[in-house]
Parts: structure tokens; sequence; C-alpha cells
């Protein structure tokens, strides 16, 4: 053997082919449109999924000061609404304002009473989300005047907040977590599903064939949300619920595409081959006849994505959706909508986030069957 | 000489590709005079087909066409596609290769027939159908006043390719122009169509551009040939001419390329390896979940056949003749009754499970390289994975040595291993195929018409492959072909199916030299001349 090894060591430095995967990648490379929507994809998923590492706001945290604030790249609070509330803390605290100034970071208050003023009076002043680590710098008057320093507090909120106070910002990353991993995870369980089922149901074919397509018409002829709304009626809202509802249904689809194409590929002569070389069904299923239906099954799953973040959102637009303070695209949108006129970049900027995904998966899609079926051209 | 009908000069045609352009027909001078035949001939990627598809204007979109082609003294390249259409299909018309496809299958062909005669030549609708029995009858189908209703699924290959010959000639035309009209059918269907155009040729005067690969039929038919190679025509000249006198070495190789030599038939006593005996395979069609007629097809009729050790049997016959089908029933992968040995097992209800021990000794090469090779993996891959079935316990080093060494014995370069299937040629393929089949050193080889899809020259070369196989690894041989000539090289002993029966068997100089049935002398004459 190691003659042989040796004689043949020589001619083993194998050229290496172009694969028809590499063809498509090749001409998929080439499709502007499609190269400039995966970018575009790629920077949605990176926003909605480091965003949220990055970003000081937690999508869930409530700033009582800042309810529905609309976007703005200045920080909150604004300066004259400052000296407001420094009033009102003041007042709480049962005591004067007499005099307040504010320079971007800081600000400096006197503050007097008929009393000497209790030095932990200055905790009701960090009490506002405007200011923190108040700090008596001087006192007057025996103790009747203190001067008080302390820092404001500086928030940014860019896409602005909702009703409830929270920073849109953050719940955008995570609405777009929740909906791509549902988009994901749905495709991906009814590609496993569908993609088995189907090459199992098209290859073995005759009677076994008959009942599974049966079963799937079966299921086909369930109203889908009565089926959702059945599953949240018995399980609770929950998020692995939804993508399995989703998953349940979409593999139907997947299932006929892949059946469709493993009967035309049954009668191909490279599986006569296989069976000739004495491999098994499940054999051939998994080296000839699945690999040979990835494209068609590529091309569906890029729609698949879309819409199936599509029914997630029409799913939480509903309110079957994932429960608060997770939330979704869908959701956002859904919130949105109530307060079109009065707050309406709670509509504005999610819904741009989920068109955009939505047009640069599509775009994807149509790029990946130019690329796989370069036919017609 | 006759009046110039077609005359072609500088003729190019280039293909833009994602590789760069493809020169496909590289500046050629043809021309045809009133009344002539003129055959182009050349092996696949010559050039051929797509000189005419220029001239017609049937370029894929990607192809351009730059030079002249005066037709009647009109330039037809270039030509404004209003004006184009009044030339082809009236004046020019053309027939295909692929008779079964290139009729709607929707229409009747009486309909077919007759509707581009009611739109160009504004005939009525009767007319047009008393034209189209003409037609016809002009082109022999039998009874055209029931026949002219009929569906083309109704029809055979051959009466297929005669409507579209009827189709063609429809509106009078002064140039035929026919890609390959007898390839895809049967070597006796083939004559008669030829006959047919020979004699629609004299009767009404029709010059024919006949484009084949096949040198036996143009001898028989053209007037003038035209030998093209990689887009060039490397020699014209008269039949006579070209076959009594080849001029360029190509031409030369293409007409010694018909494949040559004999076998010596195997010792009186050697082995009996595969027998079948009573062999019997039916197929049931239609029926099902929602009745239906139920239509059964005896597609091998109680055949016995018994192959020994280092012999060859050619099983030859046309389609539909159930010697496909035979070949795979003796390896068990259809569902054939009767008795049949492998070596010394009975292997006629051996299971799945049971045959898998087996399938390493009985092979099958199929006829078509392009499908019988998965696409998407590599030509190593394919090679090698019988191997991960018999032999599960080489490691990945040692498939890749098999593989290097069955790529050499089958004359591939082993550096070429890991490319795709695609990227080879069809006889390239071919052979990637016979190295799949003996990488596991089997003992018999069930060839289905390998050689079928390639050119003559690669054919050639394919059948000295399979004879320096046998006789090194000491195979035997089932060679399924209609292709007599090929027969006739590989096999020692030969085997005339008809409608699943045997008519007639015997030794290869018995059948070729004294055939006895006149279905064989038939098939004989259609194929030799």
């Amino acid at each position: 053997m190691s003659e042989m090894t040796q004689a043949l060591s020589e001619p083993t430095v194998a050229v290496h082919g172009t694969s028809l995967w590499a063809m498509a990648r090749h001409r998929f490379v080439r499709n502007k449109a499609a190269m400039a929507s995966l970018v575009v994809l790629i920077v949605v998923a990176v926003f909605s999924f480091g965003g949220t590492w990055v970003y000081p706001h937690k999508y869930d945290q409530i700033f009582s000061s800042y309810v529905a604030v609309p976007p703005s790249l200045d920080p909150y609070p604004l300066e004259d609404t400052l000296e407001q509330v420094m009033q009102t803390a003041v007042e709480r605290a049962r005591l004067r304002l007499d005099s307040f100034d504010a320079d971007g970071t800081s600000y400096t208050a006197r503050i007097s009473s008929d009393k000497p003023v209790d030095p932990r009076a200055t905790r009701y002043l960090d009490r506002p989300d405007e200011f923190e680590g108040a700090e008596i710098v001087s006192t007057l008057d025996d103790g009747k005047t203190v001067e008080v320093k302390g820092n404001i507090n500086g928030q940014y909120f860019p896409f602005g907040t909702d009703r409830n106070g929270r920073d849109l910002l953050p719940r955008i990353m995570v609405g777009g977590q929740v909906s791509i991993t549902v988009g994901l995870l749905a495709t991906f369980v009814s590609l496993i599903i569908g993609v088995t089922y189907g090459a199992v149901s098209g290859y073995v074919g005759g009677r076994v064939d008959n009942v599974m397509m049966r079963f799937v018409e079966i299921l086909y002829s369930l109203p889908f949300m009565f089926f959702v709304i059945m599953l949240v009626v018995f399980f609770g809202r929950h998020f692995v619920l939804i993508f399995a509802a989703i998953g349940a249904i979409e593999w139907l689809d997947m299932a006929r595409i892949v059946r469709g194409q493993t009967l035309s590929l049954k009668r191909r002569e490279f599986v006569e081959a296989a069976h000739a070389m004495g491999l098994s069904n499940w054999q051939i299923i998994r080296r000839h006849v699945i690999p040979n239906t990835i494209g068609p099954v590529v091309v569906f799953v890029t729609v698949l994505v879309p819409k199936v973040i599509l029914l997630e959102s029409f799913l939480s637009f509903l309110g079957l959706g994932v429960q608060e303070p997770m939330t979704s695209w869908g959701s956002l949108i859904a919130e949105g909508t109530t307060g079109m006129q009065a707050v309406p970049w709670l509509l504005i900027y999610p819904a741009a986030f989920f068109v955009v995904t939505l047009f640069a998966l599509n775009f994807i899609g149509d790029g990946l069957r130019d690329a796989l079926d370069p036919k017609d051209r | 000489m006759a009046e110039t009908l077609l005359d072609i000069r500088g003729l190019n045609v280039r293909f833009s590709t994602p590789a760069g352009d493809v020169h496909a027909v590289k500046g050629i001078d043809l021309q045809v005079s009133k009344g002539e035949t003129l055959a182009i001939v050349g092996e696949s990627g010559s050039g051929k087909s797509q000189t005419m598809m220029a001239i017609m204007g049937l370029l894929a979109s990607n192809g351009r066409a730059e030079g002249s082609a005066k037709f009647q003294g009109e330039e037809m390249i270039g030509l404004p596609l209003g004006k184009l259409n009044k030339i082809r299909g009236a004046k020019i018309t053309m027939i295909f290769q692929e008779p079964m496809t290139s009729l709607d299958p929707l229409y009747k062909i009486g309909k077919q027939l007759a509707e581009p005669m009611m739109r160009h030549r504004g005939l009525s609708a009767k007319a047009a159908r008393e034209r189209a029995i003409e037609l016809l009858k002009l082109v022999k189908i039998p009874d055209p006043e029931r026949r002219v209703d009929s569906y083309p699924y109704e029809m055979s290959g051959g009466q297929r390719q005669r409507v579209m010959i009827a189709m063609a000639l429809a509106n009078d035309p002064e140039l035929l122009i026919a890609d390959e009209p007898t390839t895809a059918l049967d070597v006796t269907i083939q004559a008669q169509i030829l006959e047919l155009l020979a004699e629609l040729k004299q009767r009404i005067g029709l010059a024919i551009v006949f484009i084949s690969h096949d040198l036996g039929i143009v001898r028989r038919f053209s007037d003038r040939v035209a030998v093209m190679r990689t887009g060039e025509v490397v020699e014209t000249g008269t039949v006579a001419d070209i076959f009594a006198n080849p001029q360029h070495p190509y031409t030369q190789m293409l007409l010694a390329a018909e494949p040559t030599g004999r076998k010596e038939p195997p010792a009186d006593n050697a082995p009996v390896l595969l027998e079948g005996r009573d062999v019997d395979v039916r197929f049931t069609m239609g029926g099902g979940f929602m009745g239906g007629k139920k239509l059964d097809i005896h597609a091998v009729d109680h055949v016995d056949i018994r192959l020994k050790e280092g012999q060859t049997i050619g099983i030859v016959g046309e389609s539909g003749s159930g010697k496909s089908t035979l070949g795979r029933a003796l390896l068990r992968l259809n569902h054939g009754t009767g008795a049949i040995r492998f070596g010394t097992d009975d292997i006629s209800e051996a299971s799945r499970q049971e045959m898998r021990r087996h399938r390493r000794q009985m092979q099958l090469v199929f006829q078509d390289p392009f499908g019988s090779l998965s696409p998407r993996m590599t030509a190593g891959q394919i090679v090698t994975e019988g191997l991960l079935v018999h032999e599960p316990q080489l490691s990945k080093k040692d498939r890749d040595l098999r593989a290097i060494k069955a790529f050499m014995e089958v004359g591939l370069d082993p550096a070429t291993r890991n490319r795709y299937p695609h990227e080879f040629s069809g006889g390239q393929r071919q052979r990637i195929a016979i190295a799949r089949a003996i990488i596991l050193k089997p003992q018999v080889v069930v060839l289905d018409e390998p050689t079928s899809a390639l050119d003559r020259s690669v054919q050639k070369q394919i059948v000295e492959l399979l004879r320096d196989l046998q006789a090194k690894h000491g195979l035997s041989y089932l060679f399924i072909s209609h292709d007599l000539a090929v027969v006739r090289a590989l096999s020692d002993y030969i085997v005339v199916m008809k409608g699943g029966k045997i008519v007639e068997e015997g030794s290869t100089d018995q059948i070729f030299d004294a055939p006895r049935e006149s279905y064989t002398r038939e098939l004989m004459a259609a194929a030799f001349g």
C-alpha cells in the first residue's frame, strides 16, 4: 500500500471544481439589489441583536418623567422645564425654592424653610428622573437656607418614548430580535419538518404518499386563526407558542414543494444508479434527493421568512402575540396605530424598520431565485 | 449549376456568457442551390445547429450573429422581425429533433396544421382542413381523414415527425432545414422518414439543409456535404468526394470513427454467471383511487437468458421492445417474476437487504451521462459512493486513493476528481459512470445504451475502454443498444427483442451474416443501408 501511496501522491493534488453552489453564489454577488439588501439586512440584525448590549436604556425601563416625548437628538430634560420640575420636587419636601440655576450638566439651587433644613431633604431632589447627586454645599441663615448642587441627568431619546415612558429605541431593538428570531425559527421548523416529510412522502410513493398527503390536506383545511386562538386559549400567550403555531402551519407548503421535486427526481437516472449501487432508501433520500431539492427550497425559504414575520406581526397586532413588556415589531406597530395623530413616531419608527426588513428579504429572495435558477434570462 | 437559394458569407455567431464570449460559428461560407440537399455534419458543439438558428433569427437572447446570409438575394441577418416572419415559416421552414415536444399536446393535429394556413394565407376553416388532410396524405399518414382529428399523444414518434414535416410543407417552402430530424427515432422509422424526405424533394423540388452527426444517413441522403468543426467549415464537397476521398484529417477521423473489432466468445465450458428463466415484467398504468381504466403493459414476456462468465450479450431492439426492462429485471431493480440466479444463488425472491450483498457484483451504466450523475456531488464523491455501502471500513483517504485508481483506469485525469459533473464533456461523464461501476470490482455490468448519447468518435473510445476493462477484469457485459454497429463491435452473442419477446438469438456472426427472421433483416437493412 505504501508504494501505491508513493506512486499516487503526485496526482493527489486535485483541481477544485466549481460546484453549482459556487456558480449560484457568483451570480448572486453580481446582483446589486440583492447584495445591497443583504447589507441592509445585516445592519438591521446587528442593530437589533447588538444594540441592546450597547444602548444604556433597557426596553422595559420606565421613565415616568418622559411619557410620550417626541424623538429628539438633544438630551432630555429640556432646560426651560427644569425649574418647574425642581419647584415641584422642593414643594414635595415642604420647602421653598428661592433661586435655581442650570448650566447644561449641573444645577445650583437655593432652598429655604421656616425651620432649619434637614439635610435628608436632598433625597426629594433626586427623585425626579431629571436630577441626581444633590449635595448641600453651604448652609446659611442658621441652616434655614441651604445651597444645593447636583447634576442634571441628561437622557437621549432619539426615537422618543411610548405612552408608558419607555424608550422606543431599545423596544424596536427587542422587537426586531423577536420578529427576526420568530421568522428564522419558524422557518427552520417548517424547513426541517417539510423537507423530511415531503422527501419521504415523494420518494416512498404509493399508499404511504397518499396517506401522508391527505394528512397534509386535512391540516390545510384547518382555519389558521382558529387554530392559533385555540392554542392561546389553552396554553396562554407565550413566545414559543407563536413560532410553534406558525411553523406547524407553514411546513405544509414546504412538504408539497419538496414532494413535487422528489417525484421528478425519483425518476432521474442518478437515483436509479444509487439504487443499483445498493444504497438504502434513507441514504438515497439524504444523499441524492434532498440536496437536489435545495434550490427551490432555498427560494421558498426566503419568501417564507418575511411571510412568517408578517404573520407574527399580525398575531401580535391582534393581541395574540408576545406578552408585555416583551414586544415585537407587530405589537409596536399595533400600539403605534392607536395614537397615530398624537404620537406618530410610535408608528413611524417600528413600521420603517419592518418595511425595510421585508423589502430586503424579498430582494434577497429574488436574487437567490435568479442565482439558483438561471433559465429564461 | 442551379440557381443559388441560400448564400451564407462570413457568418459569425457569438454568445456572451459570464465566462466571456463564446465564438460558436467562425466566419463560415455556405451555399445551397435550388433543389439540392446539403448536409452539415459535425459533432456536438461544432456550431452546425447555431448556423441555421442564426439565419432563422432564432438565437438565444445572449447570441449575436454577424456577416451575411442572403435568401433569394434578400439579406436575412438583421432583418426586422416583420419581414423575417414573411420568410421564415413560409419560404424557409424547419423541423427539429424532438417530435415529442414540438407539437402542442392540447390541440388536435388538424388544427395545428390548419391554423398557420388560415393566418398566413387567409384560407377558410374548411379549406384549411382540406389542405391539412392533403398534407397528411403527402407525408403518408395512413387514414388522414380520421387522423386529422387525433391528438399528438395518440401518434407514434415517427408519425409525429411526419406531422411536423407536413406542417413545414404547409406553405410550399423553398428550403427545409432539418435539424437532426431522425436522431430520436428508431432505425426502421428513421429509414422511412428519410425516404419520405427524399421523395418530397423529388416531387416538389425542395432544397433541404440536413443537419446531422450520423454519417451513414448523410451518405445515403444528401447531394453535398459540409463538415463543421468548432465553428468552422473544414471541408465541403459532393457526397461521393467526401466519402471516397476525404481531404481534411478531421473528416478522415469522422469516417474512421465507426467502432471496429470483434469479440471472441468465451470458452464453451465457462460457468453461467447470471441466468434468468421465464422473466416476465408487467406494468400497470392508471387506475387507482379515482378508478379509471387500467392499462396493462407487458414489457418483458417470458424471456430466458443466460450470461456466461466473460461473455458479452448484446440485446438489440427498438424503443419499447423491453430490452432495458429486461436488463433491470435481471438486476432485480423492478418488479418482475421468473427465476433469476446469480452464480449459485437464487436471487429471484431476495429482499432489498439480501440484494445489497450482491449489488456490488452487478453494476449498471446508463444511457444518459447527463442524467445519471448527481449534479451536486463531485466526480470523486460519485465514483466512491458505492464504497460507502460495500466497504464502509475504508477511511476517507483510502477511498480517495481508490478514486484516483479508478479515474486512471477509465482514462480520466485524477486531478479532476473534485470537479462537478457539469464541468465534464459527455464522453468524460460516461467514463465517470463507468468508473463508478468498476470501482466495486463487479462481475456483471449491464450497459444500458452507454454510447447512444455520444458522438461517434467518442463512442469509439468508450467502446475501446469497455473492451479493455473487460479483458483486464474478466467482466461479463449485458450490452443493451439499438445501435447495431456498436453491438457488433462489442458482443459475442446477440439477442434481438421485439414487443417484449426474443425474436432471434445467436452468435454475433450468425445474426449479422445470416439473420433468419424478417424483423432482424429489417433492422440490419435500416442500420447499414
